[in-house]
């Protein structure tokens, strides 16, 4: 799936992922390929993405919305 | 006639205000790609907060019981005036200046004399001129172009926000010029808080069966204070694209009639000269002339 993180000021990462952790304001939850539509809202903390070659990376985020749609993730990240 | 020595240094001081308006110009227009860019880079954002938004407000049947969506009686008013920090970019802040205070002679005049108008000024012209005509300036904002980051506006819409909330203010307005492209830019009065709820759905439009986490009602009020930070925020984007703009073209038409004047100048100085040599040659002439005589 793709995945596509903005922030008001710049877009700190779009790509190929396999799995993504974010920090929802009840706690964190993952995504995995094919979820379902979804609009959350994130909290404070690190957003998780691990790619097809086990790379993983993290970012931190002070709050944000992320919406699901047909196998892309878009965080718009604060 | 005017002499050789007072023209040539006319030229002189004409050529390097040329050269100065031209290079404030070059500036302006690479702040100006800056600022641009910036504004580039949030409107996607901005249409994908405001479509989430708009998508789960439509779907929410008990619309509007926000507290920055309250309708209350207006008692109070405050107007957030966005001016910039430096002049010589031509009408922009005079514009600015002038449109808030016709706004508040218009509509506001009774809260003024009351005492329950307030004023936020974001620019040095704006808080220079509002402090020295006594309007009532709370806060001022000048610093905030040194380093124009989404983190550095967040704390201003905060506090309008909470004291919105708090009831403090009952309505609020943005004054500021919004960035059309380079040489145009466009005044604008923008209603701040209340938020305002345009719920205007677009025709044919697909609903999505998404899954809300939390509820929506949650949802729109984390959402709302959100999209008022960014309100906001690109309210002083587009103040400083707008800003560049306007002085790139100030300074093109300083440019411009520089190079008139040089060159008025320039035939002016080739007249005198020409007149001191045919002045010289006269004289020699009828010196050689006496001497033969």
């Amino acid at each position: 799936m793709n995945i596509e993180i903005v922030t008001p000021e710049k877009t700190i990462f779009t790509g190929e992922v396999v799995l993504v952790q974010l920090p929802g304001i009840d706690g964190l939850f993952e995504i995995l390929n094919k979820h379902a539509p979804l609009i959350a809202v994130l909290g404070k903390g690190k957003i998780k993405i691990e790619d097809k070659d086990k790379n993983i990376l993290f970012f931190n985020i002070n709050g944000g919305v992320v919406e699901v749609l047909k196998n892309n993730v878009l965080v718009l990240a604060e | 006639m005017s002499n050789l020595k007072e023209v040539r240094t006319r030229i002189a001081s004409v050529k390097s205000t040329k050269q100065i308006t031209s290079a404030m110009k070059m500036v302006a227009a690479s702040k100006l790609r800056k600022a641009q860019n910036a504004i580039l880079q949030l409107r996607p954002y901005v249409n994908k907060l405001q479509e989430i938004l708009q998508s789960i407000s439509a779907s929410l049947e008990s619309s509007g019981e926000n507290i920055y969506s309250r309708q209350n009686e207006v008692n109070n008013v405050l107007l957030v005036v966005l001016t910039s920090n430096r002049g010589l970019c031509g009408a922009f802040n005079s514009n600015v200046i002038k449109v808030t205070t016709r706004q508040i002679e218009a509509n506001y005049a009774s809260y003024l004399k009351a005492g329950r108008l307030n004023l936020i000024t974001i620019g040095k012209h704006a808080s220079e001129y509002f402090k020295k005509h006594n309007y009532p300036v709370v806060e001022r904002y000048d610093d905030i172009y040194d380093s124009l980051t989404f983190d550095n506006v967040v704390p201003i819409a905060e506090k309008v926000m909470n004291e919105y909330a708090e009831g403090k203010y009952d309505h609020v307005e943005i004054i500021y010029n919004q960035f059309k492209n380079a040489a145009v830019q466009q005044l604008l009065i923008e209603q701040y808080l209340p938020v305002k709820s345009d719920v205007d759905l677009e025709f044919g439009e697909v609903f999505i069966d998404y899954i809300f986490e939390p509820s929506k009602e949650e949802i729109v009020n984390e959402l709302i204070p959100k999209s008022l930070k960014l309100q906001l925020f690109k309210a002083l984007l587009d103040s400083y694209a707008s800003e560049q703009g306007a002085r790139m073209t100030a300074m093109h038409l300083a440019t411009d009639n520089a190079t008139e004047l040089l060159k008025e100048l320039k035939v002016s100085y080739n007249k005198a000269r020409q007149a001191s040599i045919t002045n010289e040659i006269l004289e020699i002439v009828s010196g050689a002339e006496a001497l033969k005589g």
